[in-house]
């Protein structure tokens, strides 16, 4: 075993911490010493709070030299998505338009995380307001995928995927409203999971399209993402859609077991948009599943071919009104120079947004428009509903669906930004689970030919995480391989 | 060519919650600017709204006064549209499916009854409130305002004058006054009326081109608003004119309307649901619960006083039409006295002395059972009606008991037959010039002489006995 902390999971450093066998300033420190090392090449946070976090730790050190419960995530490092409200540092998006944004307040998974002992070293890289699948989208910077420092991490969570991926922090938030989640950390082989639409308190989560969001977990493995899921799940007053659903010990599901479980394959994610590479790797995946005495399923999912075009609608429609409020009047960027209100406004959002928001906001407001709204929301709306009902039929016939996260592995920077319909491909196996309101994990199911993470994505039944918690650790358990540390940090 | 006018009102009810429909702030009107807010209500990033329960149960209470059918199952909607006194540039609101629809209230005009239907109370957000300096410069957003429950209540067009509409806006504050669900003050902005005017010719079935009258600051406002409209747009049809359809403003001083917004530049709302809130589920429970909440409304209560205490229709009207007069009123009565020397004793002297010093009856010194305690004097002849008269303004100033009062100052009436005897031959002994023209015939001077008697006993000779006893001593002593 190593002797750096920075490359443990969470559950090794909260077991150590809460152990005293190594102070949480001592994780931290490492952690912090990771970062400088390797961040200049992966370009993950955008902001480092060393100071802060050293503080939380100590903070959590004197808990334990008081004799009182540190918490069950003592002493671990959480890297923090820039779309979650932070009182420390700037909350913006990565966007010009919130540059030096100070929020009063902390999101509601902040501060669950923070009574349970985390410490956070940080903000993390996104694309803009969470729009895109390559973090290219970011005023900021362009994070690279550790596995290849000329790829893209994935997006929109593309700085949580490489943090975790790249051990500088053992876990991260992102954000997930059409797959930016699952797909990063399928190009940067690391576990990722879009919980059921209502487990996590949006409450201080920048809202991109609000019917679609849910805030999750990056982690090293399946146990981790256990671990802090039992610390942010749960209903929060201050969230009107938050589930009041008990949220069970997810490490309990945690057993090598899927004897008699029916894994449903969908026949429309299974076509020649799928590489044979990438196909592969996951009927290998499935292949040690069976194995172990799951059951294979044929199922289908008719309305898949409408899922791209049902959540572009819906998800732009809804960002069209959120992002309204960044209009220079109370915060953030204001342009200078202007006549008038109405010129402020214009002049405030087109100089302040990047090309992909201003897009989708056009789009968005489009699609409501009077004349417009019953031809393309309303009826996005319906088919939502049918994609919805598509799922529900199949979990009658399986447990869990299983299919790739992305069609392909990560590609270079600067290969898709010029096509955004190429770019929004990229999502094609995610969104339906948003648009349905599932729960999806993507976890690594081994490396391509040339070296890049690939991709396997559990689907379960709303609120059933503890089955895709059991599928998911099983296959962890048994897929024979470590994923090791990614190559362009090896050395 | 006659005319007649269709008119339909928007009324804008601030609802009197602790606090906002979407946060914890309070909606204390009157604060320093921007002290009532909070993250939600400014629209930071990140912020979700909650409803407020209250909110959305004085709505249905409103919704069930007026007779509306209660959605068992409504929501709220985003309408989107940009200017400053918005935190987020959409107001929450419901938009195909507000709480409360197809009710009605039943107004008198001219001694007859008119039913104007209710199309739909719906529930949203007030805005915030700008302020510009005059002649450019900056302009400030005050945010307490915005976040408020506002309740809007939305009429068919059935209003046919300015004065239908001035009974139909009385009869619906004086509703939302005895819910308590709102001031109701037009000055606070915590009610806002706004009139959709057009004409047609008697007998046309088609709606003529309507304008919109805002802002105007009280009812009678609104009624000449509307009698200027009518006259105006017959004016411009008269003229072979067209009018335009726009919203138009009430100069108050000049007593005219004038263009201020085109419709053609109106905003298209794009409305959608609310992502960030879940449907707004009334059961059948919850809104026989709130039913039970209701109080008596006005136009049965003030039935049931004609018939209960037999006033008279007018006395009745002036006791109901506020409820905590009617209550007032109901309390004194419960306490033992008279019905009809309680209602003059509340609508004569002590609504005088309210006015005043510009009270409301709530904030009335004398509560109902002081008096009553005081009219129960009267009744049982401890002190005459002249002295109550003299009473009341120190009981009002006071607050002291009526009892406590009549026996502090020794204001009990002499009754007391040999005491009055004794007044009655000193007042003789020392006024022989009206004794003597008196007994000449002169039936006036009685008069003087008893007046005398209640001078000599400050008052408190009970002046029927005064005057029986001093006639007796009178012819005695001839």
């Amino acid at each position: 075993m190593s002797n750096s902390w920075y490359e443990k999971t969470a559950l090794e450093i909260r077991d150590a911490v809460r152990a005293k066998k190594v102070s949480a300033l001592e994780v931290t420190d490492s952690c912090l010493k990771r970062i400088e090392e390797v961040d200049g090449k992966l370009l993950a946070f955008i902001d480092v709070w060393a100071d802060a976090a050293r503080k939380q730790a100590q903070a959590v050190d004197a808990k334990i030299a008081a004799g009182k419960d540190p918490g069950p995530l003592a002493g671990v490092p959480i890297g923090v998505k820039d779309v979650l409200c932070t009182k420390e540092g700037t909350t913006t998006c990565c966007s010009k338009i919130l540059k030096g944004y100070r929020s009063p307040f902390d999101a509601t998974v902040i501060e669950r995380l923070a009574e349970a002992g985390a410490v956070f070293p940080g903000k993390l890289n996104m694309d803009e307001f969470a729009m895109g699948s390559s973090t290219e989208n970011s005023s900021i910077q362009r994070t690279r995928n550790p596995w290849n420092l000329d790829c893209v991490p994935g997006g929109s969570s593309g700085g949580s995927a490489a943090a975790v991926a790249g051990h500088e922090c053992a876990v991260a938030l992102g954000s997930d409203t059409g797959g930016s989640i699952r797909q990063p950390a399928a190009c940067c082989g690391c576990v990722g999971i879009k919980p059921t639409y209502g487990r996590v308190s949006r409450y201080g989560l920048v809202a991109f399209a609000s019917s679609l969001d849910q805030i999750g977990p990056f982690t090293k493995d399946v146990t981790d993402c256990a671990l802090v899921m039992n610390t942010i799940f749960g209903r929060d007053p201050k969230d009107s859609t938050s589930a009041d659903i008990p949220v069970p010990d997810f490490t309990k599901a945690l057993t090598p077991a899927v004897k008699g479980l029916r894994l449903g394959l969908p026949k429309e994610y299974y076509t020649d948009a799928l590489g044979a590479e990438m196909r592969d790797k996951i009927q290998a995946a499935i292949k040690v599943l069976e194995s172990l005495g799951a059951e294979i399923v044929e199922v289908s999912l008719p309305h898949t071919d409408y899922a791209i075009a049902t959540y572009y609608i819906i998800c732009t429609a809804e960002a069209s009104a959120n992002l309204a409020r960044f209009d220079g009047v109370r915060y953030g960027y204001r342009a200078p120079g202007v006549a008038n209100v109405d010129e402020m406004y214009r002049k405030t959002k087109s100089e302040a947004y990047g090309h992909e928001v201003r897009r989708r906001i056009m789009l968005g407001t489009y699609v409501l428009s009077s004349g417009y709204y019953d031809a393309y929301y309303l009826k996005a709306q319906k088919v939502r509903s049918l994609i919805r009902r598509d799922f529900m039929d199949a979990f009658k016939q399986c447990d869990v669906i299983v299919t790739p996260t992305s069609p392909t592995p990560a590609f270079k920077i600067g290969e898709k930004t010029a096509d955004p319909l190429e770019m929004y491909l990229s999502d094609i196996y995610t969104i339906s689970v948003n648009l349905a309101g599932i729960p999806g994990l993507s976890m690594p199911c081994g490396l391509t030919a040339s070296g890049l993470p690939a991709g396997l994505q559990i689907m379960a039944k709303p609120f059933d995480e503890e089955t895709l918690l059991r599928v998911a650790y099983t296959y962890e358990q048994k897929r024979g391989f470590e994923m090791g540390m990614p190559a362009a940090l090896r050395g | 060519m006659k005319y007649e006018a269709v008119i339909g009102m928007e009324v804008h009810v601030e609802l009197n919650t602790q606090s906002k429909v979407f946060c914890g702030c309070s909606t204390k009107f009157d604060a320093p600017a921007n002290t009532n807010v909070c993250p939600i209500c400014l629209g930071m990033p990140g912020v979700l709204p909650v409803i407020n329960k209250r909110a959305v149960e004085l709505s249905v209470a409103v919704g069930i006064a007026l007779n509306c059918t209660i959605s068992r199952w409504s929501k709220m909607d985003r309408k989107n549209y940009f200017y400053p006194d918005l935190a987020k540039n959409y107001q929450i609101s419901q938009y195909d499916l507000p709480l409360c629809a197809n009710g009605c209230l039943e107004i008198q005009v001219n001694g007859s009854t008119k039913r104007i239907g209710i199309t739909r109370a719906h529930l949203e957000e007030d805005t915030a409130r700008n302020t510009h300096t005059i002649g450019g410069g900056d302009s400030g957003v005050d945010f307490n305002r915005c976040g408020v429950p506002l309740l809007e209540i939305v009429t068919e067009p059935d209003i046919r004058s300015a004065e239908e509409a001035y009974a139909y806006l009385t009869s619906l504050k004086q509703i939302l006054r005895y819910l308590d669900v709102s001031d109701c003050n037009m000055e606070e902005g915590s009610l806002r009326a706004e009139a959709n005017i057009s004409i047609r010719p008697v007998g046309s079935k088609e709606f003529g081109s309507k304008t919109e009258v805002k802002n105007v600051a009280s009812f009678s406002g609104v009624q000449k608003a509307i009698d200027f409209e009518i006259a105006r747009q017959q004016q411009v049809i008269e003229g072979g004119g067209q009018v335009v359809q726009e919203t138009r403003g009430w100069d108050a001083d000049k007593g005219i309307t004038f263009s201020q917004r085109a419709k053609e530049s109106a905003h298209d709302y794009r409305y959608f649901p609310e992502p960030d809130l879940v449907p707004l589920v009334v059961d059948e429970a919850w809104e026989a619960q709130i039913a039970a909440t209701l109080p008596e409304l006005p136009r049965a209560r003030k039935a049931r006083f004609v018939s209960q205490y037999q006033l008279s229709e007018y006395d009745s009207g002036v006791l109901t039409a506020e409820r905590p007069m009617a209550d007032y009123y109901e309390t004194t009565v419960q306490c033992g006295v008279p019905a009809k020397p309680a209602a003059n004793w509340i609508m004569g002297d002590l609504q005088a002395l309210l006015t005043e010093h510009k009270l409301e009856i709530g904030a009335c010194k004398v509560t109902p059972e002081n008096l009553a305690s005081m009219i129960a004097l009267i009744e049982d002849g401890t002190i005459s009606g002249k002295i109550a008269k003299d009473l009341l303004p120190e009981l009002f100033a006071t607050g002291k008991s009526a009892k406590a009062l009549v026996e502090e100052k020794g204001l009990v009436q002499i009754s007391d037959t040999s005491e009055l005897e004794a007044v009655a031959r000193e007042i003789i002994a020392s006024n022989p010039g009206p004794v003597a023209d008196f007994r000449g015939g002169k039936e006036k001077a009685l008069g003087f002489l008893v007046g005398q008697m209640m001078k000599a006993t400050k008052g408190k000779a009970n002046p029927q006995m005064a005057n029986d006893i001093i006639r007796k001593e009178l012819a005695k002593t001839e």
